[in-house]
């Protein structure tokens, strides 16, 4: 039976990637389409907040993807340190930047949200700040990996790293909780159905969250095909000097 | 183990160890605070267990690099390395020798820079539990961070990136614990998790510190 480790292998990597890419590339761009565009005109506008509850489609989908985006670095980190496969290092890697972006723009939507909402842009909120910190994360994990020049010694203290900070981050989520309390809505989504959006904005921001899911997992494929052929052609140039 | 920490110890007193460095650095920020926020005395004491916080973090933050990297230069690292004690208890012993010279140091000088910011006279002891509990929480993360960046050209500015976002619980629940002690109200629930944070960094995060020191020994 064929396992999910054949993918560790570089060229299968590439080659089923790349059949997938285009496919994925597409349904993400439609899912964005479609979603955001039926958010943004077909929905009725809130009786509170008017139309400014319309940024929902972009800040959920990207605050959702800021945390995924870590989970699933953490994972490749720990298949890394476990299994030794240097496609999942290069992965974690790759996500880190998707990540930190979905970071920004869940911040920066939520900036531009908050104002005419709370008449204020920041706020010292656990939620905004945690969001904050995660960021910091992104920012530390992304330096460490660029600053060292050998690849497996980054690819070892990132994965290390990684794994800390997500304990630190959980640590300093409950601890914010604990610090201030906040501005912020509760959950928009939750598998208890009670607390949920109402369905006329809940399901165009379904297919929204789907297209971030697929242009993040794009993405993703994207950049760590890139480094694999960067790693690739570091490699050949080292033995055309050699020879 | 007790001779490495003996050692590490006369190092970091002597001329050239940085001992003093970190509590002058206190010094110096807790001065410039009134300049920049102005020496009314009420506002001053009310910010007063935050900044002593914040500069006590800052402080030992200065003094991280130092941790590994004489002995990554001159090689007595690799030498630990090859020594019968486990590198694990290296990074404790380590994070350790740099709690005595930089983190107790600070614990007591805290109390007498309150004065200068006009820190309530009940707000004393609170602030000295909760720093006296939290810097070993500093300088455990600390040595990860120096582990981290250990073998490193510039990593003082990285190290400081990536060390700073670890320290925000401490930070969060020092602070409080600080705040309210020099509000006169209960401390026992934040000087709790303070401590939680305390113990389990210092009972977990040496084997990071290991691993990630083997793997730049490599």
């Amino acid at each position: 039976m064929a396992s999910i480790w054949e993918y560790a292998n570089p060229k299968k990597f590439i080659e089923t990637t790349d059949r997938l890419l285009p496919w994925l590339s597409v349904t993400a761009l439609l899912c964005l389409v479609v979603g955001l565009v039926w958010g943004f005109f077909f929905t009725p506008d809130d009786y509170k907040q008017g139309s400014t509850v319309k940024i929902i489609y972009l800040h959920v989908p990207a605050a959702l993807m800021a945390i995924n985006a870590w989970m699933m670095m953490l994972v490749a980190s720990l298949i890394w340190i476990v299994r030794r496969h240097h496609v999942s290092a290069l992965a974690a890697r790759a996500a880190a930047p998707v990540g930190a972006m979905m970071t920004v723009i869940a911040l920066a939507t939520g900036a531009i949200w908050g104002q005419p909402m709370w008449g204020t842009w920041w706020a010292w909120d656990p939620r905004l700040t945690s969001f904050l910190i995660l960021f910091l994360f992104y920012l530390g994990y992304m330096a460490l990996w660029s600053a060292i020049e050998n690849d497996d010694t980054a690819a070892d203290l990132t994965s290390v790293l990684c794994i800390v900070g997500s304990v630190f981050a959980v640590l300093s989520r409950y601890a914010v909780n604990f610090w201030n309390q906040g501005l912020h809505q509760g959950a928009s989504l939750s598998l208890d159905k009670e607390e949920n959006v109402a369905d006329v904005f809940y399901h165009p921001l379904l297919v929204s969250i789907a297209g971030f899911v697929l242009l993040f997992v794009a993405l993703v494929f994207l950049r760590t095909q890139t480094e694999i052929r960067a790693r690739r052609m570091r490699a050949l140039i080292a033995r055309e000097r050699l020879q | 183990m007790i001779a490495l920490l003996i050692r590490d110890l006369k190092l970091g007193t002597r001329a050239g160890g940085g001992f003093g460095l970190g509590l002058s650095f206190f010094l110096i920020v807790v001065v410039l605070v009134p300049f920049g926020v102005g020496p009314e005395m009420g506002q001053l004491s009310a910010i007063a267990p935050g900044i002593l916080w914040v500069g006590a973090l800052l402080a030992c933050l200065l003094s991280l690099d130092r941790i590994f990297a004489l002995d990554w230069e001159d090689g007595s690292l690799d030498l630990l390395a090859t020594s019968p004690l486990p590198m694990e208890g290296v990074a404790s012993v380590k994070a350790l020798a740099h709690w005595l010279t930089t983190g107790l140091p600070l614990v007591l000088a805290a109390p007498v820079l309150g004065v200068l910011l006009n820190l309530p006279q009940a707000g004393i002891w609170p602030l000295i539990w909760s720093l006296g509990l939290g810097t070993p929480a500093l300088s455990v993360i600390g040595t990860f961070g120096a582990a981290l960046t250990v073998g490193l050209k510039r990593g003082g500015l990285l190290l400081s990136l990536l060390v700073l976002p670890l320290y925000v619980p401490t930070l969060i629940f020092g602070a409080e614990v600080a705040r309210r002690g020099a509000m006169g109200m209960e401390i026992a629930t934040p000087l709790l998790m303070l401590a939680g944070i305390t113990c389990g960094t210092i009972a977990l995060l040496p084997f990071a510190s290991a691993a990630v020191l083997r793997v730049n020994l490599r």
